[in-house]
């Protein structure tokens, strides 16, 4: 849940950015422009969430799903983003694969590792594991952000 | 389906470079809705993805559509325009008030006045 209000706001750097991608170079936007746009994302947010949840509660589902999200946009008339959209989720799908077989073939490599480093000898084996550790604590945070439902 | 452009491949390098909006913020705001109990990974990517487009789409609309190209500024009053002229933006209109003067605020306040005198 969300403590303050500012929680519900956008990180402006982030906002400023996109603004200034789509806009032609040269362009300036005013400080009330920027402010405004960043609300009126979050009322996006709120509004296509707001749809996407009615057409998952028609569904007698608990939990939203890419379907509904992509049925609200349809909803909101941006039918214009349905493209661009599932075209990321393909390639957003396809990366969280490779990277859950990334990590699986780690997890394989090191067992396989365990069972022939016992066979050798101590002083070769510690700067090894040592490594692991640290592969194993750059992929951590990103593997959290999977587990999103609750 | 998967037509790539050049810009779009390069994006294939990483799911981090598809989206640059925070999930976790976008998450919050989508579970202040009261009535939202879970939200599948999928839908919150596509929610943050779309969110992107959005910005991306109002600052252009409001831009193209405003009439002061001179300064090349895109101003309040461009977006406040666009919620109130263009049909899929109308949602906007409660945050993105068009701004008036107080003196004509005023002024419209006495004509109104003036039509309930009529009565």
């Amino acid at each position: 849940m969300a403590e303050r209000p500012e929680d519900l706001n956008l990180p402006n750097a982030v906002i400023t950015r996109i603004i200034k991608e789509a806009l032609p170079d040269g362009v300036n936007v005013s400080k009330e422009a920027r402010r405004a746009i960043s609300q009126a994302a979050s009322v996006f947010v709120l509004y296509a969430t707001s749809c996407a949840n009615n057409f998952a509660m028609k569904a007698k589902r608990k939990t939203l799903n890419a379907g509904d999200v992509l049925a609200a946009m349809e909803e909101m008339e941006f039918q214009r983003f349905m493209e661009p959209l599932r075209e990321a989720l393909e390639v957003y799908k396809k990366d969280q694969k490779g990277k859950k077989e990334v990590s699986e073939q780690k997890r394989k490599d090191k067992e396989k590792k365990i069972d022939t480093d016992s066979s050798k000898c101590r002083e070769e084996e510690e700067p090894e594991e040592e490594e692991e550790e640290q592969q194993r604590m750059e992929e951590e945070p990103e593997e959290e952000e999977e587990e999103v439902e609750n | 389906m998967s037509q790539s452009t050049p810009d779009k491949d390069n994006q294939t390098s990483g799911a981090k470079k598809t989206i640059s909006l925070p999930i976790s913020r976008v998450r919050l705001i989508m579970k202040s809705s009261p009535d939202v109990s879970s939200i599948n990974q999928d839908a919150l990517f596509l929610t943050t993805k779309a969110t992107e487009l959005f910005v991306q789409h109002l600052a252009l609309t409001s831009f193209t559509n405003s009439s002061g190209g001179e300064t090349n500024t895109l101003e309040y009053s461009d977006l406040a325009k666009t919620a109130e002229t263009i049909d899929t933006f109308h949602f906007l209109t409660d945050i993105l008030p068009k701004k008036i003067l107080a003196r004509d605020y005023l002024k419209s306040l006495e004509q109104m006045q003036d039509e309930d005198a009529d009565f």
